[in-house]
């Protein structure tokens, strides 16, 4: 015996069928969520020694984890991606509260070279990657290192003087639109 | 250590500091299989804490345990990562 109208029917195919395109809907969003890759945007600005570091050790770690990377390299940070500069970069050592010397004397010739050095020497006993390798390492997984399309010409570089797999012809509206996607965005 | 898993493959990062010991160990576990048990080998004593991190961020991968012993007055840090999927 079915109580069951032609009407009662009719909204019960329609309240199926919309219960069907929700469930649908929903496993796309659990799928969508499930699958999120993070993303993280570090702008690297600065091309000394002690700064050129941190965006390298976070971005090559970030690509370990999964996570799509963005370096956006300007001003002085596009030294970092010079293949020349980036073997020379520097320490400063006037401004530095952890030298152990009064600014006066830090500032004088040579200082800085020094300074340098003495890293570099801790840095290889230490274990610790130089520049070079984090930058290959950055790339060999995937990190987009990019350079600054604007400060390239301001400061008169070459898209050749950069390592080889380094973005260019990128500006700051392409690293806000990765920016604006990532969970994690550092300025450095 | 716990018998309940066999080693698959050895990766020996002793020397190496942050963050060469995750980058080296997310690049020896991509090729192996699921199901595989890379042991990890480090001098660094922030590896413990990385390592974990590591593996609790990343999808695919178990951290089945970790252990702190001396290898010729060096302290070394070991790690066995399960590849799940």
């Amino acid at each position: 015996m079915s109580t069951d109208t032609p009407t009662a029917d009719g909204t019960d195919a329609a309240l199926t069928a919309r219960i069907e395109a929700l469930e649908s809907e929903i496993a796309d969003l659990k799928a969508d969520a499930g699958d999120e890759q993070k993303q993280m945007t570090i702008v690297a600005t600065k091309g000394s020694f002690d700064m050129a570091y941190p965006p390298l050790i976070l971005a090559s770690t970030a690509a370990a984890f999964g996570w799509d990377v963005v370096v956006f390299h300007t001003f002085w940070g596009l030294d970092i991606l010079h293949e020349e500069k980036s073997k020379n970069l520097k320490l400063s050592a006037v401004g530095n509260p952890s030298m152990p010397m009064p600014n006066a004397l830090a500032a004088l010739p040579g200082m800085d070279s020094l300074a340098t050095r003495m890293m570099e020497k801790r840095i290889e006993e230490n274990g610790t990657a130089t520049i070079e390798e984090l930058i290959d390492l950055s790339l060999e997984t995937g990190v987009d290192l990019q350079a600054c399309q604007m400060t390239i010409e301001l400061m008169d570089y070459d898209e050749e003087d950069f390592y080889d797999g380094v973005t260019t012809g990128v500006g700051a509206a392409t690293a806000l639109n990765h920016m604006a996607d990532s969970d994690v965005q550092l300025l450095i | 250590m716990k018998g309940e898993y066999q080693i698959t493959e050895t990766l020996d990062v002793k020397g190496l500091s942050c963050p060469m010991p995750i980058v080296k160990t997310k690049q020896a576990i991509d090729p192996l299989d699921a199901g595989s048990v890379l042991e990890v080998v480090s001098t660094d004593s922030g590896s413990m804490s990385d390592i974990k991190g590591w593996a609790d961020g990343t999808g695919g991968v178990e951290l089945l345990e970790q252990s702190e012993g001396t290898e010729g007055g060096d302290a070394v840090y070991k790690h066995y990562v399960k590849k799940i999927e």
